[in-house]
Formats: C-alpha cells, sequence, structure tokens
C-alpha cells in the first residue's frame, strides 16, 4: 500500500477484507428495513401497544410468597374483595405480579391481607407495590411526546448549523426508522410499555445519532475535498467504510454495556435494556445502511431537478 | 526524555491506584457515601394530589406551602434520613421520596390522612378544635397500657376548662377525622390544660396517634395520585444485580479494548477508572440520588466513554496509513476527531438534557447520570487520555506501531 496522501477509494476497498458497494445496492436495504418496519407498522394499527399502568393507571403489586402459589387461589381471592386484573406468576411460581385498577390504600390493605389469609404468607421486605393514578399517566405521555418532539426540533438545528438541512432530515428519517422498528417490536410481541420505556428510546435516539454523525462527520470532510469528475456516491460509499470499523467497536461496546444489564440487571430494567438493545442494533444498522443513503437520494433527486430545468431551457 | 516519560507515567498509575483506593471507602459510606435511591434500598415515593376544596375556592400557594410544612413534620417524625418533600405548586401537588423506610406501610399511612383532631360532645357536636392543641406525646400511662399525653395552648386549655366543667359525667368524644380515638368520660373539670387520652395496647399506636394530633390537620385533604413502594429487601437484591451487571459490563469492554486496541486499548481502560472515579465524585459532590435506570445510565455512559476513544483511536490508525509517523499521527488523530467526538456527543447531550427537563423520578435519574456521563467522557478525554497517550509515544516514537494496532505492510 502506498502511503503519505490520504486514503483513495481504491485503498479504502484494500484495507477491508469484507469490502462490498454499499451504495449501490441502496435499493436491497431501503427494502430490507420495510420487512422489518411493515409487521410492526400493521401490528401498531392492529393491537397497538401494551401499556403499562405508568400510562393507563392503575395498581401493581409483586409480591414474593413463601410456598409456591396458583393463579386461581390469587384471582380468587381478588375476586372475594371486588377485584379482577390479570396475575403473572414466575419464580418457580412464588412470585407473582398482580395487576389491577388503581387502588385507594384501604383497598389495597384489604387485598393484601385476604392474600396472606387465602394463598399464603408472602415476605413483606420484598414487595414492591406501584400505584399510578390516571391522570398521571395521561401526564406521563404528553411530557414523553413533547420531550420526543423537542429533543428532534434541537437535534436537526444542531446539525443544520453544523452540517447542512439535508443532513439534519437524513438523520432524523434515520431516527424515525429506529424508533419505529423498536416500537413495532414492542407492539408485535406485545411487551409491556412503562416509564423507562421513554428513556429507553429517547437514549436510542440520542445514540443513534451520535453514530450518524460519526458517518456524516466523515462525508462533510471527503465532500470537502472532492475534485471534478469524482463520483459522489463513490465519495459517500467511501467515506462509509473509512468510519466502517469505527461504526462496528462504538457499537459493540455499548451493545456489551447493555447485554450486560440486559442479562443480570434484573427484571426491574430487562425491558428497557432490551428495548435500548433492539434500539442500538438498529441505530447501528441504519447509520450505515439508511442515514447516509437518504442522504445521497436527496442530493441526488435535488442535483436532478436542477439539470433538467437546464435542459428544458435550452429546448 | 525517555526516562522522564516512563517515571511520569508509573507516577500517573500510582497516583490513579491511590485515588481509587481512597474513594472506595468515603464513596460507598451508607451515610455519606454516594446517595442510593428507594428502588436500591426500599423505601416510598408518593405523589399526593391536592383535592379541589368542596366549595370551590381555589386552592392556594400557601396552602400546598402549609401542607408541605406539616408533612415534613410527620416525615421526620418517621426517622428518615434524607427524606425528600417538594411542592408542586403548578400542578398542586406534593413529592415525598423516603428512601431507607423501614415500614412503608405505616408511612403512607400516617402521612396521607389529613387527620383533622376534633373534641365531640355527645350530641356529636365539635366543640374543640385541633387548633387549641399545643403539643401531643405518647407515653407510659399510669396503670397498665400507654397514653396520649395532651397539653393545650392558653386559650385551649380555657376552653377545655370550661367544656370539662359544663360535660361532667357526661361523655367527651376525640375523633381523628371521623374516627373515633377514645370516648372518655369527664370526671373532673381539668383546667390546667393537661389532659391524657388512655387505653392505647403499644407504645407505638401511641406514638403515631401524638404525631397525628400534633401536627396537626392538613389545610386541604390530598389523594394518592402515585405511590411507588420497594420493599427493603427487594432494593438490596436490584442493587446487587446491577453490580454485577455494571462488573461484568466494565470487565468485557477491558477486554474489547485491549485485544482491538493493545496500547491505546490499556490507555482507554486506565482512563476509564479515571472516568468513573471522577463521575462517581461528582454524583457525590452533588448528593445526586443513584437509581436503579441511574446506574443503567452510567454503565450505558462507560460504553459510550469508550467510544471516544475508539473514534480517536480509529483516526490515528488512518492517520499512521497515510504515512504519519507515530507522535504525529496522534496529534492530528487527536485534533481531528475531536470535531466528530465533539458533534457525535452533543446531539447524545440533547436527547439527555430534554430528558431531564421532562421526565420525572426514575427517568430524570437516569437522563442525569447520562448526561453527566458525557460532560465528564469529553473532559477526561481530551485531558486525561490525550496527555498519556503523548508521554507511552513520548517513551519511544520509534515504537512499532503494531502496538497501535495498525499493520504496515508493503
Amino acid at each position: 500500500m502506498k502511503t503519505g496522501h490520504p486514503a483513495t477509494y481504491d485503498e479504502v476497498k484494500q484495507v477491508h477484507p469484507l469490502y462490498f458497494n454499499i451504495v449501490k445496492r441502496r435499493l436491497w436495504w431501503f427494502a430490507l428495513s420495510l420487512v422489518v418496519l411493515i409487521p410492526g407498522i400493521i401490528s401498531l394499527f392492529m393491537q397497538g401497544l401494551n401499556l403499562g399502568i405508568d400510562y393507563k393507571g392503575g395498581s401493581m403489586l409483586d409480591m414474593t410468597f413463601n410456598k409456591s402459589v396458583t393463579q386461581a387461589a390469587i384471582t380468587d381471592t381478588m375476586k372475594s374483595v371486588g377485584l379482577e386484573g390479570p396475575v403473572q406468576l414466575s419464580n418457580g411460581d412464588t412470585s407473582a405480579l398482580i395487576r389491577t385498577e388503581a387502588l385507594e390504600e384501604e383497598k389495597r390493605n384489604e387485598l393484601l391481607a385476604a392474600l396472606q389469609t387465602n394463598v399464603g404468607d408472602y415476605d413483606k421486605t420484598s414487595l414492591k407495590d406501584d400505584k399510578v393514578g390516571p391522570a398521571m399517566g395521561q401526564e406521563l405521555t404528553r411530557n414523553a411526546l413533547w420531550a420526543l418532539l423537542i429533543a428532534m426540533g434541537l437535534m436537526i438545528g444542531y446539525i443544520t448549523i453544523r452540517f447542512q438541512f439535508v443532513f439534519a432530515i437524513s438523520g432524523i428519517i434515520a431516527l424515525l426508522h429506529d424508533v419505529l422498528v423498536v416500537v413495532g417490536i414492542f407492539s408485535l410481541f406485545q411487551l409491556e410499555i412503562d416509564s423507562s420505556f421513554v428513556a429507553a428510546i429517547l437514549t436510542v435516539f440520542g445514540y443513534s445519532i451520535n453514530d450518524t454523525v460519526i458517518i456524516f462527520d466523515r462525508i462533510r470532510e471527503n465532500e470537502a475535498k472532492m475534485k471534478k469528475g469524482d463520483i459522489f456516491e463513490d465519495m459517500v460509499d467511501k467515506s462509509i467504510w473509512q468510519t466502517m470499523r469505527r461504526s462496528i467497536n462504538t457499537s459493540l461496546t455499548v451493545l456489551i454495556a447493555l447485554l450486560s444489564i440486559y442479562i443480570l440487571g434484573g427484571v426491574s430494567t430487562k425491558l428497557f435494556s432490551l428495548a435500548m438493545l433492539i434500539g442500538v442494533l438498529t441505530g447501528a444498522y441504519s447509520s450505515i445502511f439508511i442515514a447516509s443513503q437518504i442522504l445521497l437520494e436527496i442530493k441526488i433527486r435535488t442535483k436532478k431537478t436542477r439539470k433538467g430545468g437546464k435542459r428544458f431551457a435550452l429546448k | 526524555m525517555r526516562r522522564g516519560n516512563i517515571i511520569k507515567l508509573v507516577v500517573l498509575v500510582l497516583l490513579v491506584a491511590t485515588a481509587v483506593a481512597l474513594s472506595i471507602k468515603p464513596l460507598v459510606d451508607p451515610v455519606k457515601g454516594v446517595l442510593l435511591g428507594l428502588d436500591l434500598r426500599g423505601g416510598v415515593h408518593l405523589v399526593l394530589q391536592a383535592e379541589p376544596n368542596e366549595d370551590g375556592t381555589p386552592i392556594t400557594k400557601d396552602d400546598i406551602d402549609k401542607a408541605k410544612a406539616i408533612i415534613e413534620k410527620r416525615v421526620n417524625d418517621l426517622g428518615v434520613s434524607e427524606p425528600i418533600v417538594q411542592p408542586d405548586y403548578d400542578k398542586k401537588r406534593i413529592v415525598i421520596d423516603l428512601a431507607g423506610v423501614t415500614d412503608p406501610d405505616k408511612a403512607v399511612d400516617i402521612l396521607k390522612t389529613t387527620a383533622k383532631l376534633t373534641f365531640r360532645d355527645p350530641q356529636g357536636n365539635v366543640v374543640l378544635k385541633g387548633e387549641d392543641l399545643k403539643d401531643a406525646k405518647g407515653g407510659q400511662g399510669q396503670g397498665s397500657g400507654y397514653v396520649v399525653n395532651l397539653s393545650f395552648s392558653s386559650e385551649g386549655a380555657k376552653k377545655f376548662g370550661d367544656l370539662t366543667t359544663q360535660l361532667i359525667g357526661q361523655r367527651l368524644g376525640v375523633y381523628l377525622d371521623d374516627d373515633l380515638l377514645t370516648n372518655p368520660t369527664v370526671n373532673t373539670p381539668i383546667l390546667n390544660g393537661q389532659a391524657e387520652i388512655t387505653g392505647y395496647d403499644t407504645l407505638e399506636s401511641a406514638a403515631n396517634d401524638a404525631v397525628l394530633m400534633r401536627s396537626g390537620s392538613l389545610p386541604v385533604s390530598m389523594s394518592i395520585a402515585e405511590k411507588r413502594q420497594v420493599g427493603a429487601s427487594l432494593g438490596v437484591d436490584s442493587l446487587n444485580k446491577s453490580i454485577q451487571a455494571g462488573l461484568y459490563g466494565l470487565i468485557f469492554i477491558f477486554l474489547f479494548m485491549l485485544i482491538f486496541y493493545r496500547i491505546p486499548g490499556a490507555v482507554a481502560n486506565f482512563s476509564l477508572f479515571v472516568y468513573a472515579l471522577i463521575v462517581l465524585w461528582v454524583f457525590w459532590g452533588f448528593r445526586v440520588v443513584l437509581t436503579l435506570p441511574g446506574i443503567a445510565g452510567f454503565i450505558l455512559s462507560v460504553g459510550m466513554a469508550v467510544d471516544f476513544n475508539i473514534i480517536i483511536y480509529e483516526r490515528i490508525k488512518e492517520e499512521i496509513r497515510a504515512g504519519k509517523s507515530l507522535r504525529a499521527g496522534v496529534e492530528s488523530g487527536f485534533s481531528r476527531a475531536f470535531i466528530t467526538v465533539i458533534d457525535a456527543h452533543v446531539t447524545t447531550l440533547i436527547a439527555a438534557l430534554t430528558l431531564y427537563y421532562f421526565g420525572t423520578g426514575a427517568i430524570k435519574g437516569f437522563a442525569l447520570t447520562l448526561g453527566v456521563g458525557i460532560v465528564v467522557t469529553l473532559f477526561t478525554g481530551i485531558t486525561f487520555t490525550r496527555t498519556v497517550l503523548r508521554w507511552i509515544v513520548g517513551t519511544n516514537p520509534k515504537m512499532n506501531t503494531t502496538w497501535f494496532g495498525v499493520r504496515r505492510d508493503g
């Protein structure tokens, strides 16, 4: 390999043993994304999201009994005090997750006492008890949507200042793609959405754009160095491959961190880290295969119309 | 130059090692160390919503302040180490965080009670109100059982004296809200303003009622809009699990960096210690409460702190491949990658800040640790990592570039 000058397109191709032209196959990547996105979107319309009590309001009791219990015993006891709701058993049928309407303290104590006598003794020190009034849930949803919108606006602003508006738009489209994939998968498998889901989505927001910006930064640098006769597609492909190892390795370290939270972090951070895992993976994919390709499509199209206008004028 | 740099490096490693060793104790101290949230050591989070007054008068800021003062009094009687009682005037709410409270059920019970103390005659008319009460204390009674000792203000003492004179031989009901506490018969007029309510089985129950009586009634009725209660052992369990998760995450990231980046990888790992130390001391200094999502945010920020190094090292590799010397490669790699890193991290910071602003409770904790993490990443990256790399290159400018992960073939 020759040295002493910035790498050429051919040299970049040689450095990577697995090189293939990403830009030329961009329609494949768009198609691949649609294959993942469409079922998620359909599911969103058909069955919606499995919203937890944080959004709908309600009470959730997570209790550990001293011996294994049955679902029927718990639901029957709930009925005896005039309540109903889904019960989930885990941990060799000793842990029960009970969901029901938002309970007043008296009602909650009545239920706990009834469970104690009818179902069995439970460990008071490992009881988890959440209650969210319906008004609080609506507020949370509203705040979450605002947070997403405002973060998006600020990011578009920042990228437009530091890059160009086209970069901002392409980056945001890739972001929405990532968020839609996560939300779609959560809808498809009816995984519960709690308040930490918003945090996960927003982190994906921040992280995935972080990934994309790294590639955009290289495109910005290479675009400035383009000579006459250089092809824009090749420059983008080169930029993607120049930053390939970076994109993969940075995502890998974050995935390592997330995987350890997912596997070892306990039940309450499981769905939260799962959402981020999916998001970071999709984010890594979209920054390489989607964001720059959209940027390219927009750039090509805006150029073509200008050229077309000229030809029309010549006639 | 060579020896000087080696000495500097050795001294630095020793310094960081000492700093880590000295920091562990003050940081994990259960009382003065980094604060743990209630999800990590058990406790209750309550949001009390003031209900609109029945007569339609609006709830004022003053009402919320009064309610807050009363709730604070009750909280202090619970003996929680660092309780948080925050008013939210816009939404007419009071947010209460009691981390480490031993009996959460009892705490909730005491806090939500409106607890209006009244004395009623046999016909049920309110004849004396709690406002005239100066103090109430639980204590041992003269016979068996426990009592609440009441002392009235001078005006209250006069009223109580008149009352007991009138009602001699009749019953005087003592009510907390609509619950009859006791219904004693007045034997003699009590003129000195000192009375006692007898008939408690335990000192605890007497003391509980005394707290409610002396803290007075809430000026508005409040309902529990949100409650999150975590048992103590569940909290400890979560804490252990997240420490374990963090530990394994760190080990794998360390290995990854060593294998892929060799010497700079080792520098990155070394910087991570400094990074973690700074972040934890920042939490300690600003009394940041570490919660479960907060720890997740911290672990994630470690993953992202490594990002900073990867971006720079890959750039250095490119510069070296393009024919620059090791030293020039490190310099230009740093300055060029820095622009990339700033742009990338500012966008993430935007997300963290919006989350912090709009988030509540647990989400705020997550955003805070993530945000602090990003800022500290930038700081350690620019100052610490850069200097250490310079020194290492300084020990031997002709160092084989394979130690920087660059193959120079052909």
